[in-house]
């Protein structure tokens, strides 16, 4: 699998670490908010955005997936 | 047999080998497999469930029968198939599954009770008694089936594994893999042709076609050497692609050593990752088997491997050969075969309108229904109209059609397509995105049709990407396709064998079907069908067809199984090259590690780094003796620990303080410069992730720490944070971790010795919890004044460069002061005998209240993990709670061990908390340990009862404040 950096290019799926879906940090106290973006997570069978720590140059790619093919359909910077 | 002309062996030049011990003479240019048959040698191996007598089947790498042992010693490699492994001078090679010999042997009595062991058989027979299995059933299983064996030791030398980037991969280099790298690569695209053969031609190099008007050989050379002068194109010969994977992704297995004697530093493979931006999949197809009775008796062959045999290798592989097919390739076989001298005794064709021959017998309409032999075939029995007749025959070519070698493109997921006028499969269209099938591969089968194909494919990748496809350039070829019978299983009164490998056979398939187990991939289970080391190659389409004809499916088989990489057998040495012994991991070494191994400093690895363990002094036993010493060292005099390894995460920018607010429980933007403060990180769901220090440098400069393990996922949390979370806030940060080498000085006279050390003193007049720019011996540093040991302490910082010397000058001015170096045995004990925990206490299931730090938590700001650390079943006061323990009688305490009330049965559900770090005090003379128990704080006083399951411990404990020395602090304060 290959991941384009927007700092480093195109590079193997081993140079990056899964850091979970891109989702939006409510914030505040604990709550139904809180609640869902701590521990409930959609599995679609299609495009998910999620993030990707490139290991070597720190960057956070947000990049759209495709879980049925890892077809990487819109890489680029975070958030 | 040899043959007296022909072949591309250099017969000039004489090599010998050894099969079994037996000496076999060859030539440069051959296989074992070509010189075992041209000296003769048919019987090569025993099938792996009945232990029947195989022969060499084919002429390639999907050999199903003729797998050897290859070498001697831990470096022998099993499962090698004759076809493929190349002869050199001196090469040994044993023949597998066979007890005593290979002629004779005695495992073979399975094949008489073959009744007993049918389809299912495990499933069936081996179910009662349960304990039975592993006592009996298996090891007795184990040893009567299998293939070859690994040896125990590890081998010598390593595989290497390797990387490749291009615009075309061409996988296979017959006619449409040579065309496809030819237009790609005149057109300027960057290729690579791997082919898993030893040169390039794939058919070509056995069939005595023309192509251009030169022996296909000829011209297949011509190519090659057109290619091999193009700067921008690869060849690389002796490689199999064995898998596509995401985003163009290849494996590929090369040959690197594995052809030649073993020489040190030359690896036997190479794995190489190739990233492709297109591939066409020019695999070629392999000549379908034809199931019949008895159709696993040596001498049974492709004609396919016939011809290869004949033309490229000068061997016949019988003196009286019989036929069994139809069409071109029947017709070619028999004429070669008479044309290089051998009779032969019968085309037995099952077209009934097949025409008769000049030459040799002709049996229209005839098909084999049995073979006789002991070790061999002697003999063809057929039938053909209303009669029965044997022949007589050494050899049977049998020539079932091809089936295209769809595998790459079915990587992904796709199944291929049964295509009833080619019966074959065909490869699925635009499953593995990239990827064009071309040639036979793709179910094209005449010669002129793939190099066009090839051609094609070649020119629209190239074009695709950029470049400008040259004109068409395409030689004169056979342009007929050949023909495949009507049908490729025959079934008679014997077994007909699909699967040589696992001994499946048509019946197998049958029983499967009836007993419910019909779907392809139940099928494949309950038989092991396709399971072996071939994967099915040379029996899934045969295999298919009887499972369809059994369940009454029309018009070919009825799906396919799962195509898995890789595409040929791949040694784990190979994919894992690299890794072995301390290639696993990189090694981090700090600073002091020459000197401290000197000293003869056992190590321990903590994360990456190697951290020394004890320092054993003359006269000491044990490391407990060490450890003991060094800790009183410590409480007493002066102790020097390296706490290099310690992740430094350097702080700057305008919203630094604001940064660290939203990372830490606590507040650092409160913090004054100057000062160092201990913070507590939590994840987002309320638990604890990490602990260390935070110094601030300057307004807008600090300088955190955090535990050795947790370095690597402070950062990237660090960037998680920065770039997501709060990408508003002005910070930037960097790993100083390897720029710094950090010693902590802890004891009474810490101060004494680091006064040796300064020209100045006044950096060390600084308070508890203070930091300073210091020059130690003249190199500009850092003093902390923190302590992790719970006496009077500082951690001395230098450039890393410095930190060999300065730490060789700090040991010996410890040991002038009666101290000395201390290991990370005495600094546990001395962090235990404190209370200070690590993440044997912080093991991602404990909040800051479960560990007494509670009044951390800042309530004036967010913070990372604040919202979920409120919530109720997080500040439940029931919950497991950092506690110390004492044994009331001094006996022994081991963390793991688990705490019951007195009284209590030492069972799961009475377990009120557990020990998580427990050693001996050589302070207190008696073990100590820190515990989770629950409600503990509240039951400070109790006794529990400790049980340590796994080592047989019962004591009773006394509960204690988690500080068992100096609990207000005034030694650290001093």
């Amino acid at each position: 699998m290959r991941i384009r950096c927007p700092h480093c290019g195109e590079r193997d799926r081993r140079e990056f670490t899964w850091m979970g879906a891109a989702l939006e940090r409510p914030g505040g106290s604990w709550g139904e908010e809180m609640h869902a973006y701590v521990f409930l997570r959609e599995n679609p069978a299609g495009p998910l955005a999620e993030l990707w720590h490139h290991d070597p140059c720190g960057a956070m790619v947000r990049a759209v997936r495709d879980t049925r093919t890892h077809e990487m359909i819109e890489p680029g910077d975070a958030p | 047999m040899r043959l007296a002309t022909g072949g591309m062996i250099d017969r000039e030049t004489q090599l010998s080998f050894r099969f079994d011990g037996r000496i076999v003479h060859a030539h440069p240019g051959d296989t074992v497999a070509s010189a075992l048959l041209a000296s003769g040698i048919r019987l090569v191996g025993r099938s792996f469930k009945y232990h029947r007598p195989r022969g060499i089947l084919t002429a390639g790498s999907e050999e199903p029968n003729a797998l050897l042992t290859v070498g001697k010693g831990p470096g022998r490699e099993p499962n090698v198939r004759a076809t493929v492994q190349e002869v050199w001078d001196g090469l040994e090679t044993q023949s597998q599954n066979r007890w005593p010999a290979l002629s004779l042997d005695l495992m073979a009595v399975n094949d008489l009770a073959s009744p007993f062991f049918g389809a299912g058989f495990y499933y069936k027979t081996f179910m009662w008694p349960r304990k039975a299995w592993e006592a009996l059933y298996e090891p007795v299983i184990r040893r009567a089936a299998g293939l070859g064996a690994l040896h125990r030791d590890p081998g010598p030398g390593e595989d290497e594994k390797a990387f490749a980037f291009c615009d075309l991969l061409v996988v296979g280099g017959g006619p449409a893999g040579l065309m496809a790298a030819l237009a790609a690569g005149r057109a300027g695209a960057r290729v690579i042709l791997a082919e898993e053969d030893t040169r390039l031609g794939g058919r070509l190099l056995a069939e005595r076609e023309h192509v251009g008007g030169q022996p296909g050989a000829e011209w297949a050379a011509s190519v090659a050497a057109e290619l091999a002068a193009m700067p921008n194109v690869r060849i690389m010969t002796r490689t199999a692609v064995t898998g596509a994977y995401d985003g163009g992704t290849y494996g590929a297995l090369e040959r690197v050593g594995a052809h030649l004697a073993p020489e040190a530093d030359r690896p036997r493979y190479a794995f190489w990752r190739i990233t492709a931006k297109r591939a066409v999949l020019a695999a070629g197809a392999l000549e379908r088997a034809m199931t019949f009775s008895g159709n696993d008796r040596p001498g049974v062959m492709m004609a396919s491997a016939v011809r290869a045999y004949l033309n490229r290798w000068a061997v016949a592989p019988g003196k009286e050969v019989a036929i069994f097919g139809t069409g071109r390739a029947a017709r070619a076989t028999a004429e070669q075969l008479l044309d290089a001298g051998v009779t032969v005794t019968g085309l037995i064709d099952p077209d009934p309108g097949a025409r008769e021959a000049q030459d040799y017998p002709v049996f229209p309409g005839g098909h084999v229904i049995g073979t006789h032999g002991r070790q061999g075939l002697s003999l063809v029995k057929i039938s053909h109209g209303l009669v029965e007749q044997n022949i007589r025959a050494d050899c049977l070519a049998t020539a079932g059609g091809w089936n295209p070698q769809v595998n790459i493109a079915c990587h992904q997921g796709a199944r291929p397509v049964w295509d009833a006028e080619r019966a074959a499969f065909l490869p699925p269209e635009g499953s593995v995105p990239g990827l064009t099938p071309a040639g036979s591969a793709n179910g094209t089968f005449s010669t002129a049709a793939c190099l066009t194909e090839g051609w094609r494919a070649g020119a629209i990748a190239a074009e695709d990407m950029g470049h400008k496809a040259p004109a068409a350039d395409l030689p004169e070829a056979e342009e007929e396709a050949g023909a495949t019978p009507a049908s490729w299983v025959y079934e008679g009164p014997g077994r007909a064998w699909l699967d040589f490998q696992n001994d499946v056979t048509t019946k197998d398939v049958k029983q499967s079907a009836a007993e419910g187990f019909s779907a392809p991939e139940h099928m494949k289970r309950y038989t092991t069908q396709g399971m072996a080391t071939d994967q099915g190659k040379m029996s899934n389409v045969n295999a298919l067809s009887v499972l369809a004809a059994a369940t009454g499916v029309a018009g070919g088989p009825a799906g396919t199984t799962t195509y898995r990489p890789p595409y040929v057998p791949v040694p784990i040495s190979a994919m894992g090259a690299g890794a072995r012994g301390s290639g696993f991991a990189p090694i981090r070494r700090s600073a002091s590690d020459a000197a401290v191994r000197e000293r003869g400093a056992p190590m321990v690895e903590a994360g990456l780094w190697y951290r020394a363990s004890y320092f054993p002094r003359a006269g000491e036993k044990t490391w407990r003796e060490a450890c003991d010493r060094e800790v009183r060292m410590v409480r007493h005099k002066v102790g020097v620990c390296d706490v290099s390894t310690l992740g430094k995460i350097d702080v700057q920018g305008p919203d630094a303080a604001a940064f660290l607010d939203f990372v830490y429980t606590g507040a650092m933007s409160t913090l004054k410069t100057g000062r160092v403060r201990y913070g507590l990180m939590l994840r987002e769901d309320g638990y604890v992730m990490d602990d260390g220090t935070c110094a601030r440098l300057g307004d807008s400069h600090y300088l955190i720490t955090t535990t050795t393990a947790a370095a690597g996922q402070v950062m990237q949390h660090f960037d998680m944070v920065a770039q997501v979370l709060r990408p508003d806030l002005d910070v930037t940060f960097t790993s100083v971790t390897e720029a710094w080498a950090q010693f902590a000085v802890a004891g009474p006279q810490a101060r004494v010795l680091l006064r040796t050390l300064m020209e100045d003193d006044t950096p060390l007049q600084i308070p508890f919890m203070g930091v300073t720019d210091a020059r130690v011996m003249g190199v500009p540093g850092r003093l902390f004044r923190i302590s992790f040991s719970g006496e009077l302490g500082f951690e001395v910082a230098v450039p890393v460069a410095y930190g060999a010397a300065l730490w060789r000058l700090i040991v010996a001015q410890a040991e002038s002061l009666g101290g000395g170096a201390y290991g990370m045995e005495a600094l546990n004990v001395l962090r235990v005998e404190k209370g200070f925990i690590t993440h044997a206490e912080i093991d991602g299931r404990a909040t800051a209240g479960d560990i007494g730090l509670g009044s951390m938590m800042s309530t004036r700001k967010d913070y990372i993990g604040r919202a979920a650390a409120e919530r109720e079943g997080l500040t439940d006061p029931g919950r497991e709670r950092l506690v110390g323990l004492k044994p009331v009688d001094g006996a022994r305490l081991t963390a793991g061990g688990f705490l019951f009330s007195r009284g209590a049965a030492a069972e799961r559900v009475n377990a009120e908390g557990y020990v998580t770090s427990a050693c001996h005090s050589a302070t207190l003379g008696r073990d100590i340990a820190l515990a989770f128990l629950k409600r503990g704080p509240e039951r400070i006083g109790e006794v529990v009862r400790f049980v340590d399951h796994l080592r047989g411990t019962d004591v009773l404990c006394l509960v204690c404040e988690p500080t068992f020395i100096d609990p207000a602090g005034g030694r650290m304060r001093a």
